[in-house]
């Protein structure tokens, strides 16, 4: 198999390999076995949803591709590079994959452009005029303009979680990990957010995302994985998926949210 | 559920939870629970301490009448010893609880930190010396330094005296290290995990999460139970009294025997002792309570 290659390359990946390639993870937590054999691959560019039953590890799978959570075996490699490595540098790792969260998770003492403009100016020690500079054309790009020098505390959900990925986009990710990032929020909040993560996947950006939103996962995603207990039950293009679901787990899913 | 941030998200092993399981959060250092002195003493009304000593005083009117030294004259002695007593006391006293509180401060902090540390050595020792500092009695801890440390070091030929009242410092800052060393735990393990995951996916350092994320966002947390520890330690200073050293309560003492130990001295002095001290703790409780109402209010 030419991910085998991968391996070797490490940093030298090559772009028409697997971005991100996921192979056999298992993980549990004590006695529960959250991940029981998991793989799928995502190639650069593309938009994957996964869907599933809560408690069904999805967000376990996700927080594992950057390093969140360790696994206990298989292999996950992002852009050729070993996660499951003891020797791995997770801080590198982390500069190439953003992950944004259901809570958000904004820093509630520092103002929205502080906010998106901290780990560019921490972690990447790049010089502070040229990070503003391109804090403020996120906040733009999240069409919150106006709301730069707001605290979260004063921000509506919407208006969080659109800061929380101009957050993660400042540090320039090359693979963005979103987990149900509109669960938290008021339907008519939820559009907002949305409108956001087509426009960054129109602009090619390589998407993970757990979502409920099957509209959304319909229009926009390349492929859709349906998780149980662990395991991938049923995956396929939208076009396929959702009219030619097999197993009966993925009808019954469905059958609940759509 | 296992710790999923080494140190931070681990349930609090304190002795307290086990004799206040229901209300153990609350109780938690750094949350309102903890204020109880500042609460009690920021409640107390300053007429009431006038009543108590005005009542003890009129006690022993009658037994002064038969003997010479009035409590006039046991006033007239306190007016006389007490510009002495004040600042060559009293003025020890707080000299003594600022250097206490310095040292135990930084003690504290670093105790703190080390009991959230990754490492589970570095945890389980913090673990180990806040809980043995923290549940001893002053007193002991007090002797124990005292009776343990030279009065002297020699270094070459030049000989340093150790003054009682700094090895007096060392013994306080021990159980306010200790009790400190709580406070920071608490309040470091009450910003929520989302906010230590956050700042890891951005690839923010351990430590850089520590000082520029969480750290911020708790130090108000931590204000008012530091200043709660505060007063509970300056009423405590009198303790070194016990052991020799020259403040407020061994001063009077002092004076009173030079006034010879009329019984009717006791009062005077001591109820002196008593309003300076409350005079000095109580704005600081009421600060205290005052600070927690508006942190609660905004955080
Ligand atoms: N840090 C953890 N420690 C112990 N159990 C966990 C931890 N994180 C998740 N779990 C458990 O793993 C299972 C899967 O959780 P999760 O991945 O969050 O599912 P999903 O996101 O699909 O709802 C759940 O039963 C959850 O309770
Ligand atoms: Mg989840």
């Amino acid at each position: 198999m030419s991910s085998r290659e991968a391996t070797m390359n490490g940093p030298d990946w090559d772009p028409s390999q697997p971005i991100v390639s996921i192979r056999d993870v298992y993980k549990s937590f004590g006695e529960l076995e959250v991940l029981r054999g998991v793989s799928f691959e995502v190639m650069k560019g593309e938009v994957v949803c996964i869907i599933g039953p809560s408690g069904s590890g999805k967000s376990t799978l996700i927080r594992c591709v950057n390093a969140l959570n360790s696994i206990d075996s298989g292999s996950i490699r992002v852009e050729g590079q070993e996660v499951h490595d003891p020797d791995l540098d997770k801080l590198e790792l982390r500069r190439k994959v953003g992950m944004v969260f259901q809570q958000y998770n904004l820093f509630p003492h520092k103002t929205a452009i502080e906010n998106v403009m901290m780990a560019p100016v921490l972690v990447l020690k790049e010089p502070k005029g040229e990070v503003e500079a391109r804090a403020r054309a996120l906040i733009r790009k999240v069409r919150l303009e106006g709301k730069e020098d707001s605290f979260p505390g004063e921000l509506s959900g919407g208006q969080q979680q659109r800061v929380a990925i101009a957050r993660s986009l400042a540090m320039r990710p090359d693979i963005m990990l979103f987990d149900e990032i509109t669960a938290a929020l008021d339907p008519e909040t939820v559009k907002e957010v949305l409108v956001t993560i087509r426009e960054l996947a129109e602009e090619g950006m390589t998407c993970i995302l757990v979502t409920h939103e099957m509209g959304f996962a319909r229009e926009l995603a390349n492929h859709i994985y349906f998780t149980d207990r662990g395991v991938i039950v049923e995956h396929g293009p939208p076009a396929t998926f959702f009219t030619e679901a097999k197993d009966p787990r993925t009808r019954e899913f469905l059958s609940q949210i759509l | 559920m296992r710790a999923r941030i080494p140190g931070v998200d681990a349930a609090a092993r304190s002795d307290l939870a086990v004799l206040l399981p229901s209300r153990a959060r609350d109780r938690a250092p750094g949350r309102p629970g903890d204020l109880a002195f500042s609460r009690w003493l920021g409640s107390t009304a300053p007429w009431r301490l006038v009543l108590v000593v005005a009542l003890v005083a009129a006690w022993p009117f009658a037994a002064a009448a038969q003997s010479g030294f009035t409590m006039g004259h046991a006033f007239e002695a306190l007016w006389r010893w007490l510009p002495f007593l004040v600042t060559k006391g009293f003025a020890m006293n707080v000299v003594i609880s600022f250097l206490t509180m310095a040292i135990g401060t930084a003690g504290g902090v670093v105790l703190g930190l080390w009991q959230v540390s990754p490492s589970a050595a570095a945890r389980r020792v913090a673990w180990a010396l806040t809980q043995a500092f923290r549940n001893s009695p002053w007193l002991v801890l007090l002797f124990i330094v005292m009776l343990t440390f030279p009065f002297q070091v020699e270094v070459g030929s030049t000989v340093i005296f150790i003054p009682d009242w700094t090895k007096a410092v060392f013994g306080l800052s021990l159980p306010v290290m200790a009790n400190l060393s709580e406070v920071v735990r608490g309040a470091v393990q009450s910003v929520p995990t989302g906010q230590w995951e956050a700042a890891e996916s951005l690839a923010f350092s351990r430590r850089q999460i520590l000082w520029r994320i969480v750290l911020p966002q708790c130090f108000k947390r931590m204000v008012p139970p530091w200043m709660n520890w505060y007063a509970i330690l300056t009423m405590a200073t009198p303790l070194v009294s016990l052991l020799g050293v020259e403040e407020l309560v061994t001063l009077s003492r002092q004076a009173m025997e030079a006034e010879d130990n009329h019984p009717e001295l006791l009062v005077p002095f001591f109820g002196f002792a008593l309003v300076i001290f409350f005079a000095y703790c109580y704005p600081i409780a009421r600060w205290t309570i005052a600070l927690e109402r508006r942190f609660a209010v905004k955080l």
